[in-house]
């Protein structure tokens, strides 16, 4: 599915610049895009060094375990397959508590440590478990309880009120995120059903 | 909008202070701990080039190509017809796509139907309640090298559109046009 998408987007893409002239633009880009998720990716080694740095100590210190245990009731029934008390846990609720408001840079380090932890509890293979599947799902939608973001794009352009979004936002995403952990059940039901793994 | 402002200022803050008090309360050797965890980042930052570099290259091909452009030309009727506006609709495909893209996006609907007009709170209320799937999945799966990804991006598809709708209605609902 996945290569299917990505080669479609660039085929479609050069036959569509061929016919409609657009190959100087598209040459452009290729070589632009790709400096870009070059600088993206360096970019993110401070964030990423800062925010799992400090996560450790949280780990160590077991802070990690207790907000894990926090969110036990609802994190266990999303997640069947981890075992309770597992510091995947820890790391997939810390992720989701950052998203909810608006910190995206501590977010990914702490959505990368929990995939890894997914990855190590799926056997390191290199499919994605369940779990994973559901994690994204949550991710993708998330629960946002303050758009700090888009509070600020308002502002800058006179919004009379910036934060008045917050509540159509705190709404959409919670209705959007338990929607996507249910079209996650429902291909979940459908692999098993077909007898296929897992 | 003081208190959210104030929030969000002092939130990182706040939780780097917790985290640090609470991990010399526990004894843990904060900063050896500190320079082990964050040497990981480094090594995951590094095996995420060629995911994105893969992924973004041919999202901007089909980008630049004029094909993107296209597409919501033949999107459009449709939201039209459920009474979606037709400005939206290149914020709606591109959320799913492209994270900097969108963000470009909202910010100039915003800037050209104003803040408070109908298109800019529903732009607002999209860009906030959802995140950018295929970078996710991208980033995500990159970072610990999963490679097949089963349902995952037929799942986050499914519930970026599902996400669209929802915005669409309860903007609808609680500010009328």
């Amino acid at each position: 599915m996945v290569n299917l998408i990505w080669v479609m987007m660039a085929v479609v893409g050069i036959v569509f610049a061929a016919i409609n002239g657009t190959m100087e633009e598209v040459n452009k880009a290729v070589f632009e895009s790709a400096k870009e998720a070059v600088t993206i990716s360096i970019g993110m080694i401070s964030v990423l060094v800062f925010w799992l740095g400090l996560m450790a100590i949280a780990e160590r210190a077991g802070l990690l375990h207790k907000v894990a245990r926090l969110f036990m009731p609802i994190v266990r029934r999303l997640f069947p397959e981890v075992p309770p008390g597992h510091p995947a846990l820890g790391y997939i609720v810390s992720n989701m508590v950052a998203n909810m408001f608006g910190l995206g840079n501590a977010a990914t380090p702490m959505g990368i440590k929990a995939m890894e932890q997914l990855k190590q509890l799926n056997g390191g293979r290199d499919e994605a478990s369940r779990s994973m599947v559901t994690f994204l799902a949550i991710n993708t939608s998330s629960i946002t309880l303050i758009p700090a973001t888009v509070i600020s794009i308002r502002m800058t352009y006179g919004s009379a009120a910036p934060g008045e979004i917050i509540g159509t936002t705190v709404v959409a995403s919670t209705i959007s995120t338990i929607g996507a952990v249910l079209i996650d059940r429902y291909y979940y039901w459908k692999r098993t059903r077909k007898g296929g793994k897992r | 909008m003081a208190i959210v402002q104030l929030l969000s200022t002092w939130l990182i803050p706040a939780l780097i202070a917790f985290i640090l008090l609470y991990g010399t309360a526990k004894k843990v050797p904060t900063y050896e701990t500190f320079v082990e965890g964050g040497k990981e980042g480094i090594e995951i930052a590094f095996s995420l080039i060629p995911y994105l570099v893969g992924m973004l290259v041919s999202v901007a091909i089909f980008r630049a190509s004029g094909a993107l452009d296209a597409l919501m030309a033949a999107i459009e009727p449709f939201a039209e017809a459920v009474g979606m506006p037709a400005e939206i609709v290149p914020l709606a495909a591109l959320r799913t796509i492209s994270g900097t893209a969108a963000l470009g996006m909202t910010t100039d609907l915003i800037a050209t139907y104003g803040p408070d007009s109908f298109i800019g709170r529903l732009a607002a209320t999209i860009q906030g309640s959802t995140e950018t799937t295929l970078y996710v999945l991208t980033v995500y799966f990159g970072a610990v090298g999963v490679k097949k990804m089963g349902d995952a991006l037929k799942v986050g598809v499914l519930a970026d559109i599902l996400s669209l709708i929802v915005s669409f209605f309860i903007v609808l609902l609680v500010f009328g046009r």
